[in-house]
């Protein structure tokens, strides 16, 4: 009983890493941006929030977790949105391919994040040594009344607040004007034009507003998933290919990706709580997040339904028509 | 009457051409205008400008009076204009209220009371649009309907719509001019683009004429008749001189039998077309644009599927007679027959933008070399030919060939068809945007084909070209085989005549010959 309520908090601390990387990337991808940097922006904002708050605690002398929260955050904000604003100046402005710009985006974020998560485990004392106690207790602070029920106990607010980032998205595209314009560049980027609607600016909005959230991913991974310090393990590279997956298995809906990312946390650390795996067939267990996309796209694709397949101008640049 | 818009001087060129020169259009309160010309007329351009697509280069716009300035088609609706344009402007996943509001900022964004506004906009006019219908689940007039459901719910007083009924059967056409009638009784402009000279007499008021980019006139359409404005559309026949000598000994190279081709919607694009062609002439055809002309050459070249009980020959050199339905389009060219395919985009089809001229001319060749490698020597030999006999402007045959001019494009696919010697040569659009010098090498390259006593058959859109470069003339309409003229006695208003009117399968005046 107590393994599975521990593999049902893993999951859901697990999923919320790729949920808020696939609610950015959501958001992004609606507007008809095929953002590959994920992984890339992940790791931007997870370094961002790792210097600010070492920086943070090591500066001042009685750290105050409400600062502490805050500097991260803004430097967790800052990195994912200059990751964001390069993707958006190469493809909608410049207009170059977008899954080359994702892939070296990708590249670049890892790389810079291993690196400066290098040079902090240096000024630290070591591999391993970075540790941010108040930072990151700050962010896995519980709700009151919601620790006495036992299976959620050590879920930290920002898991709630995923949630209701997850509804609050999921109103804005499909309730509001806004909503209803970001998925006509999306789908129609012409049409979209053509009724007045400013495509470059709903491209820029939402794929620097999709990094940002994506870049929350990253912090949720250092302040929670790792407690606070830095490994340059490729951990969350790997969580943020599993954040594009979830996009696909979501089906581009954002209140769909908050029981997706529970469900990928479930299949992929299952593998811990089986016992009688070896290390090579444990790693067959960790597939499952994916076979279960490919899955999910040969349904969705089997259906036909076009609401379900994602935006039609998805990873087209975008020209006006011009004779 | 009073004028709901007018517009004066006004000219637009793109590039080199000129599509609209100086033109004066005055639309008035509560009549349907008819705008009738041939392709390329600059009927479109005209309504584009109106409609905040293009700007124009001079020229001015009053509407209802005062003078505009329109940059966008939102300020086009901000002075009640609205254009229904022949491809959607819609989002297939939305629902036909979300189009509906899609983009207006003005008001507060609530589709139930959006849903209302358009059930009684329906109401007023016979619509019928089920509010709730996503766009990829209706048919085209459908989507159409909704287009014009979208232009009024923004306010629009002044109607445009081109070639409306280009994708509508009869019966949905019939419907479509119901409501452009309850919408005048209504007070509203409409402007209808078109080129069906039955539509015009049957819906519009009155009928604005353009040719070649200028204004030719107006007149009320119960003063005139199909033939009047048929004279004014293509106007008198202008002399080009181009080199044409009678065929020699012409031998038969094709024969189509009763050739039908439906589209991969389902649309009967060619019906029981029958013809010759000969070695040695070059066969004109002609007809307003999506006639069937592409699915013809594409038919005789291999790539569309016809219909059974199509039958096209090919009488080879050697005497030998083959079934050519069925052959992959390789082996049809293996056997002479060419498609030098020029569509709208040159690029588009038959040439790869980022190769270079050597390496286009391999496209077709290295299949012929043996092994698992390509020789290259050939092709740039080639190449060289081509760029020397035909002047070819680029800096070295390696550039790649999307960075050429237009016409020399042209040269090289052209050149590319004509080195492979072939026995039948299909061109279409061969001379589509190029300059006067660069068409009459084409022209004459044409024509020597001809002399050498390869069929050449030729799609064109200029009818004073097909009158003097061709020695007979097949007039598509609707895709049927109107009538096979001779282009040597025919006169431009017969041909415009039988592009727009089908006036049942007239005979060939050569097989009447022999």
């Amino acid at each position: 009983m107590t393994q599975i309520l521990s593999l049902i908090q893993s999951a859901i601390i697990f999923g919320t890493v790729i949920m808020f990387g696939a609610l950015g990337e959501i958001l992004t991808e609606k507007s008809g941006n095929l953002n590959l940097g994920v992984p890339g922006i992940m790791s931007l904002g997870a370094i961002g929030s790792l210097m600010g708050a070492f920086w943070y605690e090591q500066s001042a002398a009685a750290p105050v977790p409400v600062l502490c929260l805050l500097v991260s955050f803004a430097a967790a904000m800052l990195f994912s949105l200059a990751g964001g604003l390069i993707y958006s100046f190469i493809t909608i402005t410049l207009r170059a391919n977008q899954n080359v710009t994702g892939l070296t985006l990708t590249i670049f974020g890892c790389g810079f994040a291993n690196f400066f998560g290098g040079s902090l485990n240096k000024l630290a004392g070591g591999v391993g040594q970075i540790s941010l106690p108040i930072t990151s207790k700050a962010y896995r602070a519980v709700i009151p009344f919601l620790s006495n029920i036992p299976i959620i106990k050590n879920i930290g607010w920002l898991v709630y607040a995923g949630i209701i980032l997850a509804f609050v998205l999921q109103r804005w595209m499909f309730k509001s004007r806004a909503g209803l314009n970001l998925r006509a560049v999306g789908e129609n980027p012409a049409t979209a034009d053509a009724a007045g609607i400013n495509v470059i600016k709903y491209k820029y909005f939402s794929t620097c507003a999709g990094a940002m959230i994506s870049g929350l991913g990253g912090l949720f991974y250092i302040m929670d998933y790792i407690k606070g310090t830095w490994a340059s393990d490729g951990g969350i590279e790997a969580l943020g290919w599993l954040a594009v997956a979830l996009v696909i298995f979501a089906t581009w809906r954002p209140r769909s990706a908050i029981w997706g990312s529970y469900l990928f946390g479930l299949l992929s650390w299952m593998y811990y709580y089986i016992g009688g795996l070896t290390r090579s067939t444990s790693e067959l267990f960790k597939t499952l997040p994916y076979v279960v996309t490919i899955a999910v796209l040969i349904f969705v694709s089997l259906r036909r339904k076009k609401e379900n397949l994602g935006p039609s101008a998805l990873g087209l640049s975008y020209f006006r028509e011009e004779r | 009457m009073e004028y709901a818009v007018q517009m004066k001087n006004i000219s637009k060129s793109f590039g080199s051409i000129n599509a609209n020169s100086n033109v004066n259009i005055d639309i008035y309160k509560g009549e349907i205008l008819a705008l009738l010309g041939e392709n390329g007329s600059g009927k479109t351009t005209l309504m584009n400008i109106l409609s905040g697509i293009y700007y124009p280069d001079s020229g001015q716009i009053f509407v209802s009076g005062k003078e505009v300035s329109i940059s966008s088609p939102k300020e086009a609706f901000n002075h009640h204009i609205g254009m229904i344009h022949q491809h959607f402007k819609l989002v297939d996943v939305f629902s036909a209220v979300e189009n509906t509001v899609l983009g207006i900022e003005d008001e507060k964004f609530d589709l139930k009371a959006a849903t209302k506004r358009i059930e009684d906009i329906c109401g007023r006019y016979g619509f019928e649009v089920n509010p709730q219908q996503k766009v990829y689940d209706m048919s085209v007039s459908q989507k159409q309907t909704l287009e014009i459901v979208k232009a009024l719910y923004r306010g629009a007083d002044v109607l445009i719509l081109d070639e409306p009924t280009a994708v509508l059967t009869p019966q949905e056409t019939q419907r479509l001019f119901n409501v452009i009638r309850s919408m005048k009784a209504d007070g509203k402009s409409i402007v209808i683009i078109t080129h069906k000279l039955n539509e015009v007499m049957e819906i519009s008021d009155r009928v604005a004429v353009l040719r070649k980019g200028h204004y030719i006139g107006e007149v009320e359409t119960k003063d005139t008749d199909p033939q009047k404005l048929t004279d004014m559309m293509v106007g008198r026949a202008v002399s080009l001189n181009i080199r044409r000598t009678d065929p020699v000994n012409p031998v038969k190279r094709l024969e189509v039998n009763n050739l039908s081709v439906r589209n991969s919607e389902g649309v009967q694009v060619l019906k029981n077309i029958s013809f010759t062609a000969y070695g040695g002439e070059i066969l004109g055809i002609a007809g307003i644009s999506g006639c069937g002309q592409k699915e013809l050459l594409e038919s005789i070249a291999g790539l569309q599927k016809a219909e059974s009980g199509s039958s096209i020959k090919y009488y080879a050199p050697d005497g030998s007679v083959n079934e050519m339905i069925g052959l992959k389009p390789a082996e049809i060219m293996d056997m002479g027959v060419h498609l030098s395919f020029v569509p709208e985009d040159r690029l588009g089809m038959g040439l790869v933008g980022s190769m270079g001229m050597s390496d286009n001319m391999m496209l077709k060749s290295y299949r012929n070399s043996p092994g698992p490698f390509t020789d290259r020597s050939p092709s740039k030999k080639l190449a060289e030919t081509v760029k020397e006999e035909l002047e070819v402007m680029t800096p070295s045959i390696n550039t790649p060939v999307r960075k050429l001019s237009g016409g020399n494009v042209q040269k090289v696919l052209v050149g590319r068809e004509i080195s492979a010697v072939p026995t039948v040569l299909m061109t279409a659009y061969a001379v589509r945007g190029l300059d006067i010098n660069t068409s009459y090498t084409i022209y004459n390259l044409l024509a020597e084909q001809k002399e050498q006593g390869v069929a050449v058959i030729y799609v064109g859109e200029d009818l004073d070209v097909l009158i003097e470069l061709c020695d007979r003339i097949i007039v598509l309409c609707g895709g049927e085989l109107n009538d096979v003229v001779d282009a040597r006695t025919v006169s431009k208003e017969e041909i415009g005549y039988k592009m727009t009117y089908l006036t049942g399968r007239g005979s060939d005046p050569r097989e009447d010959k022999q």
